[in-house]
């Protein structure tokens, strides 16, 4: 990300250091992830230490400091699709990309996140994958989904 | 639109609108909410429009996406008035019909009506139908009536007119004792009066103080605070103008976590139009009344839920709680006395100031007033979001709204509060709803997450599940929390996985003690809870785990193995073809066998053998028989060998 980009997210939240975090979520959902060179940036800009801005990266779950896969796996663990039988789609989905929850694969193909009620509970146990949610999921069903891909 | 400058104006403009809408003027309401645009409203909504255009009845057919309405289970639903007839499950395909039989002819489609299972009866009508019927829906009925990216709809029902009330009408002091008559109890979780709250806040000698919309709703299976304010942003900003107002306050925040983004855009929309027609920013209405409104998203992380951390992330640092020795509605946000109530609450306000405090306390119980919003989700055939007077029993809500449990399957429990509230099992299903009997029971009213559990859920993995979701949550600042409930975590592990050992529940109940006692937040001090809860209901699960190495709902993964009843058995080969790690051996004619050695005990194999055969057979706290002899395992089918 080019720090120009960085210099207006900063500047449209008036260069506060109480707007950190929403600078910062706004690099996450445009870069999907928060390179070095940005955190420094912001650290100039906003005149905030550095070992809080990785302090507040790594403490919120938005944030990723690795890049991310082309398809990003949303696991819904809510308690809903847990009772339904969610874990046994995480076995499946481990087993077939073979990366566990927060990881990235090495071919960057797959970002696997499990998250805490996508609230659609009535089509529960729900994946999410690109966005496009898929509802009253089994271990085979996941498989196609994922073997699509 | 211009700026409405006096509450004349505001009457006037609404009169104007209500002339411009015939009420015979068909209108096509569409859910919009998350779950029904996950089961595809967007498409219906597209084919509406496309169809409407193709048949030129753009101009006479209104058709809009809405908010929330709560039946999720039966998504996309969509509302057609003025008729309210409702049809649930509409796909795409189903468009052309609708809008030729109904708009046109007036006839409705029976294949799209409610069906009860139990009768086969049909239901037309919207507030005919069961799941709505035993509901008393002050907040969210509104949802369907609402386009939340206009303003219109929300003055169209008689929006704004308490804020109108209130600055015209009624001084600071007034608001402040209707809603501390009301007895408004917030609906986040703890159920700390609303009113005295806020009187806290306004008796504080600072200045500036704030207003806080908590919109941080982290409970996993809860999403009532995200439904309205997807689906009527306008109502909670109404409140939170009465309350700033009440209390002095001009300046106010919508903390909202950053994975609703639909949340994030209607509220955001919202602001702008409120804006724009004078509810906000200087002035307001013409009264002097100043206040202006931000949105905050939050980055993830459920320990922002607490009021302390909530604020402390506001201030762009990490959400970490702090000690409430002063509490924060007298120093709070920037050490500046802050009143955070919960998108619900705050929802609530505009009602009691138009109905009064009279009309509010009628519903509910002694010490639990109004209404309330429950996500009922779980196993439970009707899923969604249900308000109901408070003092209704746990099974009127369970069984004659939620429609029991499906499957043929028997209720075991129902979890409420989420990570920090407790199972409730049968015997206490005559439970009345309010926050104090809740409490009572060691469970709590939470922010209104309703699971339901059914005989094949394990209550030691349920509690298992809790402390692994806190123990990823809590934020480490105080050891009894960060590191007491990774003990508590690992021994729960155990037990779940056969590795339990006797004295686990002392050592158990001994740390939970203690995080109960010496943690800093809500989040340490009630962790405990669900561990607690399904102990005190459930110990013979406990028992079973430790003693026998059993688990008596056959969930718990290592404890179980799958089976594959050779009598039984047709060799049908459904199982043997849908097995993801290919463990089951066998063929045509041939009797299947599950591998132990490679099975991963997915269930895949139970769920699919056709229930006339139910050949496979889960296993627990038993030895597996061995696999039968190759030899045997040929069936002889005597039709076929004619």
């Amino acid at each position: 990300m080019e720090n120009g980009r960085v210099d207006q997210i900063i500047d449209k939240h008036h260069c506060e250091a109480s707007s950190l975090i929403q600078v910062l979520l706004e690099i996450q959902s445009e870069n999907h992830w928060l390179p070095t060179a940005a955190l420094k940036r912001i650290s100039e800009r906003l005149q905030v230490p550095l070992t809080r801005i990785q302090h507040i990266a790594t403490f919120y779950k938005a944030f990723s400091l690795v890049p991310k896969g082309r398809h990003e796996i949303h696991l819904c663990m809510g308690t809903a699709c847990h009772v339904r039988g969610a874990p046994r789609l995480l076995d499946t989905i481990q087993d077939l990309i073979g990366i566990k929850p927060g990881e990235t694969d090495l071919d960057l193909k797959f970002s696997l996140e499990t998250v805490n009620c996508l609230g659609c509970c009535a089509l529960g146990p729900v994946m999410e994958v690109d966005g496009k949610a898929h509802g009253k999921m089994g271990p085979a069903m996941t498989a196609d989904v994922l073997k699509k891909l | 639109m211009a700026r409405i400058n006096s509450p004349e104006e505001l009457e006037q403009f609404r009169k104007e609108l209500l002339s411009t809408r015939d009420p015979s003027t068909p209108c096509i309401s569409v859910c919009a909410g998350a779950g029904c645009l996950a089961s595809g409203a967007a498409e219906v909504i597209a084919a509406f429009r496309t169809e409407l255009e193709t048949q030129g009845l753009t101009a006479r057919v209104q058709i809009k996406g809405t908010g929330c309405p709560g039946f999720c289970e039966r998504g996309p639903v969509v509302v057609i008035y003025p008729e309210e007839i409702c049809y649930l499950q509409v796909k795409p395909e189903d468009v052309p019909e609708i809008i030729s039989q109904t708009i046109k002819e007036k006839k409705v489609v029976e294949r799209l009506l409610y069906v009860e299972p139990s009768t086969g009866e049909k239901t037309t009508y919207e507030s005919d139908i069961p799941f709505y019927k035993h509901q008393k829906r002050h907040i969210i009925g509104s949802n369907i009536k609402i386009d939340p990216k206009t303003i219109d709809d929300y003055l169209f029902i008689g929006g704004y007119s308490a804020l109108a009330k209130v600055l015209f009408g009624m001084t600071p002091e007034a608001v402040l004792e209707e809603v501390k008559k009301s007895n408004l109890r917030g609906r986040g979780g703890g159920g700390f009066p609303a009113g005295r709250k806020w009187e806290g806040s306004r008796d504080a000698p600072e200045e500036i103080k704030y207003v806080i919309v908590n919109a941080d709703e982290g409970d996993p299976g809860a999403f009532m605070d995200r439904a309205l304010l997807e689906g009527n942003p306008h109502s909670i900003l109404e409140g939170l103008i009465i309350g700033a107002y009440a209390i002095g306050s001009h300046e106010g925040y919508v903390y909202v976590r950053q994975e609703y983004p639909l949340a994030v855009e209607n509220i955001t929309l919202a602001i702008e139009r409120a804006e724009a027609y004078g509810f906000l920013g200087k002035d307001i209405l013409g009264s002097g009344f100043d206040f202006t409104v931000m949105v905050h998203q939050g980055a993830g992380a459920f320990v922002c839920g607490e009021s302390t951390a909530l604020m402390t992330a506001l201030e762009g640092r990490p959400g970490e709680p702090r000690p409430k020795y002063i509490r924060s509605n007298v120093k709070g946000l920037w050490d500046r006395p802050s009143v955070l109530n919960n998108v619900e609450t705050w929802a609530n306000v505009p009602l009691i100031i138009n109905r009064g405090a009279d009309w509010f306390t009628q519903f509910g119980t002694e010490g639990s007033k109004g209404t309330k919003i429950f996500s009922l989700v779980g196993k439970i055939a009707n899923t969604g979001l249900v308000e109901v007077p408070m003092g209704i029993t746990l099974r009127d809500i369970i069984h004659k709204i939620g429609g029991g449990i499906p499957g043929g399957k028997k209720f075991k429990a129902v979890q409420t509060g989420g990570p920090s509230g407790g199972c409730i099992p049968e015997s206490l299903l005559d439970l009345e709803v309010g926050f104090d009997e809740l409490s009572k029971v060691g469970s709590m009213m939470g922010s209104g997450g309703m699971i339901v559990m059914d005989e094949d859920t394990c209550m030691v993995d349920v509690a298992r599940y809790f402390l692994n979701f806190l123990t990823d949550e809590s934020c480490g600042k105080c050891v009894p929390c960060r590191e007491g409930m990774r003990q508590m975590l690992k021994v729960l592990t155990n037990i779940t996985q056969g590795k339990g050992k006797a004295g686990d529940i002392e050592l158990l109940q001994e740390l939970s003690e203690v995080a109960k006692d010496a943690s800093l937040c809500a989040l340490g001090q009630s962790a405990p809870n669900p561990f607690l809860s399904t102990l005190q209901y459930f110990r013979d699960e406990y028992e079973a785990h430790i003693q026998e190495r059993r688990c008596p709902a056959l969930s718990c993964k290592e404890l179980i193995s799958f089976y594959i009843d050779p009598l039984k058995c047709t060799a049908c080969m459904i199982c043997l073809r849908q097995c993801p790690s290919d463990a089951i051996i066998g063929g045509k004619r041939q009797v299947h066998v599950v591998v132990q050695e490679k099975c991963t005990k997915c269930g895949t194999c139970f769920d699919a053998c056709p229930s006339r055969f139910g050949a496979v057979m889960k296993l627990s706290g038993e030895p597996v028989p061995p696999p039968i002899p190759e030899e045997d395992r040929m069936i002889a089918r005597e039709s076929k060998q004619k």
